[in-house]
């Protein structure tokens, strides 16, 4: 007979996500993922200039701190004609690269490292030979059996409080945790050391955009104008401390993430055969451009999409074209005045928030009707996995070689076969080495950057268009780019110098949605369906396959916001008609 | 307003007080050895630990929000969010950070809100959507209002992190589509610390909790109860290109000559003049830099309705939000227009002084624009 369990909250996560499931036999056998918050973002910003937006759908998500900005200085810019000068590109692209290679840090030892690692077996550890373990994998410098035993010490100390604060009621002395405690004390050790790396790098953010979380950004450029030889602007001094915090990002994510990263997954490598999303359909829109952001040809970060796991071939993407990307609401929140079944592209989006669900408070969702605040985005029909897996098996197919060495190289370390990255393991591992990628890739933008402004070039925007009696009566546009957690986009229509419609399609959309009207899950649901679950009362398992997503959920709720006329109808009782 | 933490008591107090023996807490101390996974001999430690004060217990829920707040936290440098958790509170809920999910971490909740009745903060980041029941924003099926309520009630104090649960954020902004209110709007009868920006500097968040771990007391309150020592003044008036208003020069445009030379923004819509924040005393990230050292306008961030107060980057008084006639131009006027209005500067509104003082400082600007057009 199948149990039903229910996990919400799902911890470790941006914003508010719930997960149903169903087991049988010790595995999940159905499962349902819904968005429980919604705030109308993209109602908000209707009727706004369109030079303000991004500060707006920037807080989408506080997580992904940058990632919607860019996007929304990209949709603008494409409505309008509008193409950045090269320091700018290039400045963000390092904002991008340092955001992902933070977020990535952050998202593996604080919000999924949790689900591998077990903190209390760090007081059964011997700071010996997890220093010899430390020392065998990596030449980080805090490794000494010192450095450990205090590290323990700590712990104990702070076990022995009997206050155990953020680890209490933790997955600890769990059947699925197969660390041996040595493991153990160097990941948290590493936990304590990546806390304190992640509010260094960010400053990157902080010199470029003034501030993190939440950095400002120009449409047209960057707002940090370049003076080498003045007070107002980046000199050399600033320069040189972004070039800094790059350096220091790619020792630490070399160093010790990469590192602590194979050496975890060696213990788990049964989870590359879980997790998978089964139709294995892999998107990514490509970003980082090394010309411009007109000419995806030239991106770090491949365009494409993967069909059924076939990496021997690459399909084209057009987010332009009305019949590729379409959003649909029939287990949606949400109505279309065209009818429930029938999918939209952005463009011609709406968001008519319409709640069917139960009142609060309550035990279950009704899941034959609809069923979260997500819509359902697909591909030319077909649902679709975003994020590093995706970024990183694109990469692989367009046989980048930069992608096959260190993907090559990480499934010859953990002697997997290829097919155990289409899995949770495979997620989480894509997104680290994707960070080595990151490191790379930030220092040669850096030196580009340098040597741009070294020929001349000290421009940070075009500013023709930026007064509104500049554009056209009617314009529309779409910014696309790759955020931490996959492949996000935000369409735009401006009419009189105004935001006249506004929609996002954000990767936990792609990831985390209702099922479509052909029945077709999404990632997160599909992806659970075979788990094993050793403790209906603590599973930690799905939690594994549900973080190696890296869910990020108020950014997909806020996509729920409404567009259009009658949206003063959501008053009522919660209802609203076209 | 001071809240005195003096009467947290130590485990050991609370079960003799509840009328048990030394005996049953030495076994209860040896219970709770073997369930934290420790060898007997820590059993004396134990014993030690729950006669000894304890860290106090932070309960941080997170309603309509974006999760910034959070972030923000964890990027304080002073002090560190690692040496803040294990050793001076005990974050007992943080849906951010906590191991636990679901039911587990529900458990953890309620078991730290009873022990800890009245003497637990309360953190709140997000706002809280009032419509339709609260449906809007649901966690483990049960509405954010209801949840509010419910931790609110053994609270010492809360403490509202950001413009969200201080002023009612974003999701609050025209036409508040789902109904969102602050804190504030629902909790009456406990002492709101209000810290809002979007997010509030990192080290200003640690800041305000660990004023009250060290001392004892909350940290003195402005009259729209923000922490007088990081929101007593305006980012203008500690704002490194404050000469160059004071000086008349401007820059008219974002890459000009001008804004690379470090000339003041107000022309480029800087909110500066009208925002209490420690941007220009403190420095964002450690002190590396704020927006407007690094080229942008403060957008005003902390400030209540800021974001109806848009679009940003056009000048203070051009801005429809303000509430003036297009004859104003006095941000004098714009503030008494503001108050009736109801797009409301509460801070300034409320502070004849400070209103003044802005007055003059805007009146000295114009004469400075005057005098470089002539």
């Amino acid at each position: 007979m199948a149990n039903r369990i229910v996990i919400d909250p799902i911890t470790r996560i941006e914003g508010h996500l719930r997960v149903e499931a169903e087991i049988k036999d010790g595995k999940v056998v159905d499962a349902y993922t819904s968005s429980t918050m919604i705030r109308g973002m993209e109602k908000i910003v209707q009727g706004r200039d369109p030079r303000d937006v991004w500060a707006f759908v920037q807080r989408t998500c506080g997580v992904c701190t940058t990632v919607h900005a860019i996007a929304s200085i990209r949709s603008v810019e494409d409505a309008l004609d509008i193409v950045i000068p090269p320091n700018a590109e290039i400045t963000r692209n390092i904002v991008t690269i340092a955001h992902a290679m933070q977020d990535h840090v952050v998202h593996f030892y604080h919000l999924h490292a949790l689900d591998w690692v077990d903190v209390t077996q760090v007081l059964s550890a011997d700071p010996k030979a997890t220093s010899e373990l430390a020392q065998s994998i990596s030449k980080w410098h805090n490794s000494s059996p010192g450095y450990f035993a205090d590290v323990k010490e700590r712990i104990k100390k702070f076990v022995e409080s009997g206050q155990l604060g953020i680890f209490a009621k933790g997955y600890w002395g769990h059947k699925a945790m197969k660390l041996p405690a040595e493991v153990n004390l160097m990941a948290v050790a590493h936990y304590l050391e990546a806390l304190e790396w992640q509010k260094e790098i960010v400053k990157v953010h902080t010199i470029l955009g003034g501030k993190n979380p939440h950095p400002h950004f120009l449409v047209g450029g960057m707002a940090s104008p370049i003076n080498l030889d003045g007070a107002g602007g980046l000199n050399m001094e600033r320069l040189a401390y972004v070039g800094q915090l790059l350096k220091d990002a790619h020792k630490f994510i070399n160093e010790v993430y990469v590192p602590d990263l194979l050496a975890i997954a060696s213990f788990y490598k049964d989870w590359g055969a879980i997790g998978d999303s089964k139709f294995n359909n892999y998107l990514s829109y490509g970003d980082l451009p090394t010309d411009n952001y007109r000419n995806p040809a030239s991106f770090k970060w491949p365009q494409g999409v993967i069909l059924n796991g076939d990496i021997s071939k690459v399909h084209p993407v057009d987010l332009e074209n009305t019949s590729e990307i379409q959003e649909f609401v029939n287990k949606s929140w949400y109505d279309y005045s065209g009818g429930k079944e029938n999918g939209l592209h952005p463009w011609e989006g709406e968001t008519n928030i319409n709640y069917t669900g139960p009142k609060p408070p309550f035990e279950h969702l009704d899941i034959d009707k609809e069923y979260s605040f997500l819509k359902t985005p697909r591909w030319q029909g077909k649902p679709m996995e975003v994020g590093p897996l995706s970024r990183m098996l694109v990469g692989y197919a367009s046989g980048k070689p930069e992608f096959k060495n260190v993907v090559d190289g990480a499934l010859k370390a953990l002697d997997v076969p290829v097919t155990a990255l289409f899995s949770t393991l495979g997620r989480t591992a894509a997104r680290g080495l994707e960070s080595k990628l990151l490191a790379d890739w930030g220092l040669e933008f850096y030196d580009k950057l340098i040597a741009n402004i070294k020929n001349g070039d000290t421009r940070m925007a075009n500013l023709e268009k930026w007064e509104p009696k500049t554009w056209p009566k009617e314009a529309k546009g779409v910014g696309y780019m790759e955020a931490p957690r996959g492949g996000l986009a935000h369409w735009i229509v401006i009419k009189d110098g105004k935001t006249d419609n506004y929609q996002m399609v954000v990767p936990t959309t792609w990831n985390a949605s209702p099922r479509d009207p052909k029945g077709q899950m999404s990632a997160y649901e599909s992806a659970l369906i075979g788990t094993p679950i050793e403790d209906p009362n603590n599973p930690v398992e799905i939690l594994r396959t549900i973080h190696s997503f890296d869910p990020c959920l108020a950014c997909a709720v806020h996509l729920y916001d409404e567009h259009g006329k009658h949206v003063s109808q959501i008053q009522i009782g919660g209802s609203c008609s076209i | 307003m001071s809240i005195k933490n003096a009467n947290r008591k130590t485990y050991y107090e609370s079960i003799i007080e509840s009328g048990y023996s030394r005996r049953d807490f030495m076994k209860f101390t040896t219970y709770m050895a073997a369930f934290m996974g420790l060898e007997s001999s820590m059993v004396g430690q134990v014993v030690k630990a729950m006669e000894t004060k304890k860290r106090i217990p932070v309960i941080w829920e997170h309603f309509q929000e974006c999760t910034g707040c959070s972030e923000s936290f964890i990027r304080s440098d002073h002090p560190l969010v690692a040496d803040l958790i294990l050793e001076n509170i005990s974050l007992d809920y943080s849906d951010t950070l906590m191991a636990a999910s679901g039911h587990n971490a529900e458990e953890a909740k309620q078991e730290s809100m009873k022990e800890n009745y009245g003497n637990y903060i309360l953190v709140v980041e997000g706002a809280i959507p009032m419509k339709d029941d609260g449906v809007y924003c649901t966690i483990a099926g049960r509405s954010a209002i209801d949840i509010l309520k419910e931790s609110a009630a053994g609270a010492a104090a809360i403490i509202t992190f950001g413009s969200c649960s201080a002023w009612g954020g974003i999701q609050a902004a025209y036409p508040n589509p789902t109904g969102s209110v602050p804190v504030d709007a629902i909790i009456k009868d406990k002492p709101i610390i209000r810290v809002p920006g979007c997010p509030p500097i990192g080290e200003v968040m640690t800041g305000v909790i660990m004023h009250y771990a060290t001392f004892g007391v909350l940290p003195q309150l402005d009259s729209l109860g923000r922490p007088k020592q990081f929101y007593a003044k305006r980012v203008h008036d500690s704002c490194y290109r404050r000469p160059y208003f004071d000086a008349g020069l401007f820059a008219e445009s974002f890459d000009s000559q001008e804004a690379k030379d470090g000339h003041c923004l107000y022309k480029l819509g800087c909110r500066g003049p009208v925002t209490y924040n420690a941007c220009g005393t403190m420095g964002w990230n450690n002190g590396v830099s704020f927006p407007i050292k690094s080229g942008y306008p403060c957008i005003g961030c902390s400030e209540p309705d800021f974001w109806d107060n848009s679009p940003f980057t056009e000048r203070l008084e051009n801005v429809p939000g303000m509430g003036i006639e297009a004859t104003a131009d006095k941000i004098g006027k714009i503030v008494v227009g503001a108050a009736i209005g109801g797009a409301v500067i509460h801070s300034i509104a409320t502070n004849i002084a400070k209103k003044k003082e802005l007055r003059e400082a805007e009146e000295c600007g114009e004469e400075n624009e005057k005098n470089i057009k002539a």
